[in-house]
């Protein structure tokens, strides 16, 4: 009887042990959730969907990932969401552009830093570009940084927004050319910038490497340079900043990724980072993606751990002369 | 003509199912509040991965002509208009519907939108590379001078002061300053986290518009002292079609705004119902009877939203620019099917633009007949005891509130505009103008902020706004639009009475 029990004692222990250990075995039990901070229809909001759709399958993470869009103040409204009200359970995923977020937390008036989040995995990279109108004189950057010399503060220039990736690239354009520039940011995001660019409401514009190659291909600009450390095999006969002379890195380089909030359990943590990446290196997925011209770029979680921190040394310099 | 050669691939039993299910879906959840165009289409992207292009797209077509129109529904029946394109609707549409003429407001309404809506698609057939320049022909400057044109419509929203509706114009405009700045990001007045996005214009709509009536079916209580009972009227739909051809000069007005407006990114689908309603009541014979009740209050409002559908989608299939929110969802689903909108898109796959183009066409003409079919029907929502109904609507407008974005957040933001917008109707105040400030506020704020960075960097801030012929045409429409506002209200004073006034 009493070695019934100490079994009994034993068995419950060693169950409640492993259950401990554990924990999330079973994880995911139920359908999970990624938050996207931009609206549908959106860059992020288009490639979130396409990287997550084969989420269900066995070898993926075996439930659906559903979209969820929390949208306004360039991202801000949602971030600050997943970092103070969304529940660290595994169940909630967050999708982080950087260096929007990590600007707009250096920059201040947000409840998060990159302390608030854990990086699971990086699915895109999407390079600034500079272009302007099909019909424009300019043919080069050496041609739009020669008209700015001349009118100091009187070239004018479109992006998504400030403390965005279009913005950091600009800063980084004044100061690798030494010039005073009018960076003009719209309030209907990547589209609206282009839109004006297009129109000739502005002399040029920063946009996304993707938005930018499609509006190429519609014949309505011309891209004359990537802000990126390589050339893009999307657009491989537009030379970067650094081929004409000026020393811009990858700082703008838009990297959209997924993260869950901090205090998400450790295991629930190293399960997703093991899982995800494969998830997005789906064949289907890469052929979606590169049929709607979204560049990939598949990092893990260290490599991306990394790149944050990169990232917050870069841009601390970047924005403290604003 | 081409589209026609394309005409037979709608016809296919699978397209036509999806034709169908797109039409009968849409509508369903466009009159559900809450639920814009624009989640709507973007809850059908996922069906769409697993189809051919062309079938997706022809689902998402179908499904964004009838979402528009089934938002008529909600701001009739409920006075829940689905979107801010429905605004203008409940003006009329609900009076009509207390009055028992829910069902010749509905009928009128699809009758209107089919038609409106038919011109809009034939003009995307026909004019779109004309359209395209006027749609890139709307810099800053003009956007500005658009949206200070929008604010000159309160006048006439409100039709029993013009003080009050200009005053409650300046509460939404103080509402839209609420969280972060579009353009510098500046925090503004964040006093709750339920604001820190700003005031999200589904739930301001839901709460502005529906809670009041809701509190004063309360008041009323269960058995009530004034319980009228309202005969649902029969309206047979020949009758709605003569209607409707008898006030041509409303379905002209409404189909002709929302067709130019409707191009206009980003402002277009917003307030060409709202600036329709205001034109045709300033042109109509019977321009007092607006906003009692009057048939052509509705086919303005109806044939304008409608006729937005295709002009809007001009910039994103010749440009490659997604004009509206809802044209960067349809965005989303080409690309995801590799096809790149743009000049060649017409002659690359043709087999997949012309189907999806035809399946608007045919898409409105199935929105208008399963909308008549329902329409008598579901007119008998007005004899729903108020008890009831107050319970009802009350639900939905939690439910069509939260879902917007699954956030608290804004139920609260709706329960609050709600409560307080029933204590400035007691004071003679109306939701309509507070409304079109809350809309206008950011597009005139983000746009002059624009403009004048621009401006400083280049020509000037005076040069900048005040040349061009387009700045000059809407800066003097803007001048008449007030001048016509203030020698109505002193006609009115001098020759009548207080009570013809407020009638």
């Amino acid at each position: 009887m009493r070695n019934w029990i100490a079994g009994a004692v034993i068995a419950l222990t060693a169950m409640a042990g492993t259950a401990m250990a554990d924990g999330h075995g079973d994880y995911p039990e139920r359908p999970i959730m990624l938050m996207v901070s931009y609206g549908a229809g959106g860059a992020t909001d288009f490639q979130a969907r396409i990287v997550t759709m084969t989420a269900g399958n066995e070898d993926a993470l075996n439930m659906p990932v559903a979209i969820l869009n929390k949208s306004g103040a360039g991202g801000r409204v949602g971030w600050n969401w997943l970092a103070t009200q969304a529940e660290a359970d595994g169940y909630t995923l967050g999708a982080y552009n950087v260096p929007h977020f990590i600007a707009q937390s250096i920059e201040g008036g947000v409840d998060y830093s990159t302390d608030s989040f854990e990086p699971i995995a990086n699915w895109g990279a999407d390079p600034a570009v500079f272009v302007v109108a099909a019909d424009s004189k300019f043919n080069s950057m050496s041609d739009v940084i020669a008209y700015a010399t001349d009118n100091p503060g009187g070239l004018t220039f479109s992006g998504a927004g400030l403390f965005v990736g279009h913005h950091i690239a600009a800063l980084q354009l004044e100061k690798a050319a030494g010039v005073e520039l009018a960076y003009i940011p719209n309030n209907a995001g990547g589209a609206g910038a282009m839109r004006a660019v297009i129109a000739g409401e502005v002399l040029g514009g920063v946009n996304n490497l993707s938005d930018a190659f499609r509006a190429r291909e519609a014949g309505t600009v011309k891209i004359l340079g990537v802000f990126d450390l390589e050339r893009n095999a999307f657009i491989d006969d537009v030379p970067t900043m650094m081929e004409q002379g000026y020393e811009i890195d990858n700082a703008s380089v838009n990297y959209r990724g997924v993260m869950v909030p901090a205090g998400t359990p450790q295991p629930i943590i190293d399960h997703l980072a093991a899982v995800v990446p494969t998830m997005f290196e789906n064949g289907r997925v890469a052929s979606r993606m590169e049929a709607g011209g979204s560049p990939m770029h598949i990092m893990n979680r260290e490599e991306v751990l990394e790149m944050w921190a990169q990232r917050q040394v870069t841009l601390e310099a970047l924005l403290a002369d604003l | 003509m081409e589209f026609l050669f394309y005409m037979g691939d709608v016809f296919t039993p699978i397209n036509f199912g999806l034709l169908l299910l797109g039409t009968i879906g849409g509508l369903i959840l466009g009159a559900t509040p809450g639920l814009s165009p624009t989640m709507t289409v973007a809850l059908m992207i996922p069906f769409t991965f697993k189809l051919e292009p062309q079938q997706g797209l022809i689902l998402l077509g179908a499904a964004y002509t009838s979402t528009v129109a089934g938002g008529a529904v909600s701001a009739i029946l409920l006075k829940i208009p689905g979107a801010p394109a429905n605004i203008a609707t409940t003006l009329d549409g609900h009076t009509m519907a207390q009055k028992g003429e829910g069902a010749k407001a509905l009928q009128l309404s699809f009758i209107a939108s089919a038609i409106g809506g038919l011109f809009g698609v034939f003009l995307l057939i026909f004019l779109t590379p004309v359209l395209a320049q006027w749609a890139l022909a709307f810099g800053p400057s003009e956007l500005f001078w658009l949206a200070i044109l929008g604010v000159t419509v309160i006048g006439t929203l409100d039709s029993s002061s013009v003080v009050k509706g200009l005053l409650s114009g300046c509460i939404g405009l103080w509402l839209a300053t609420i969280g972060f700045d579009d353009i510098m990001g500046a925090q503004r007045f964040i006093f709750h986290s339920s604001v820190s996005g700003g005031i999200n214009v589904i739930p301001a709509l839901i709460g502005l518009f529906a809670i009041p009536q809701v509190i004063t079916m309360f008041a009323k209580g269960p058995k009530g002292t004034d319980a009228e009972i309202i005969v649902v009227q029969h309206h047979p739909i020949g009758k709605a079609f003569n209607e409707i051809f008898s006030r041509k000069r409303a379905l002209a007005i409404g189909t002709a705004i929302g067709s130019v407006i409707g191009l206009i990114p980003g402002v277009g689908g917003q307030i060409a119902g709202l600036v329709a309603y205001d034109q045709s009541k300033k042109m109509s014979s019977e321009s007092a009877k607006f906003g009692t009740g009057h048939p052509e209050g509705v086919i303005a409002a109806e044939s304008a939203n409608n006729a937005m559908v295709g002009p809007s989608l001009v910039p994103l299939l010749t440009l490659s620019i997604p004009g509206s929110p809802t044209a960067a969802v349809l965005l989303g689903g080409l690309l995801i099917h590799g096809i790149f909108p743009g000049p060649t898109l017409f002659t690359q796959y043709p087999q997949v633009v012309w189907p999806f183009i035809n399946s608007m066409l045919i898409g409105q003409i199935l929105m208008c007949v399963f909308g008549l079919l329902i329409a008598g029907w579901a007119a008998n929502v007005a004899r729903v005891p108020p008890a009831v109904m107050a319970a009802v609507v009350l639900g939905l407008a939690v439910f069509g509130s939260y879902s917007v974005q699954h956030s608290m957040g804004d139920v609260y933001v709706m329960a609050s505009l709600g409560l307080g917008m029933f204590f400035l109707e007691r004071f003679g105040f109306s939701a309509a103008p507070l409304v079109l400030g809350l809309i206008l506020g950011p597009i005139a704020e983000a746009n002059f902020m624009q403009g004048a960075m621009i401006a400083n960097a280049t020509v000037g801030q005076m040069a900048y706004f005040f040349t061009g012929w387009l700045n000059w045409l809407l800066i003097l429409i803007v001048v008449a639009s007030i001048g016509y506002s203030i020698w109505m209200e002193l006609r009115q004073r001098r020759y009548t009475t207080k009570e013809d006034a407020q009638a």
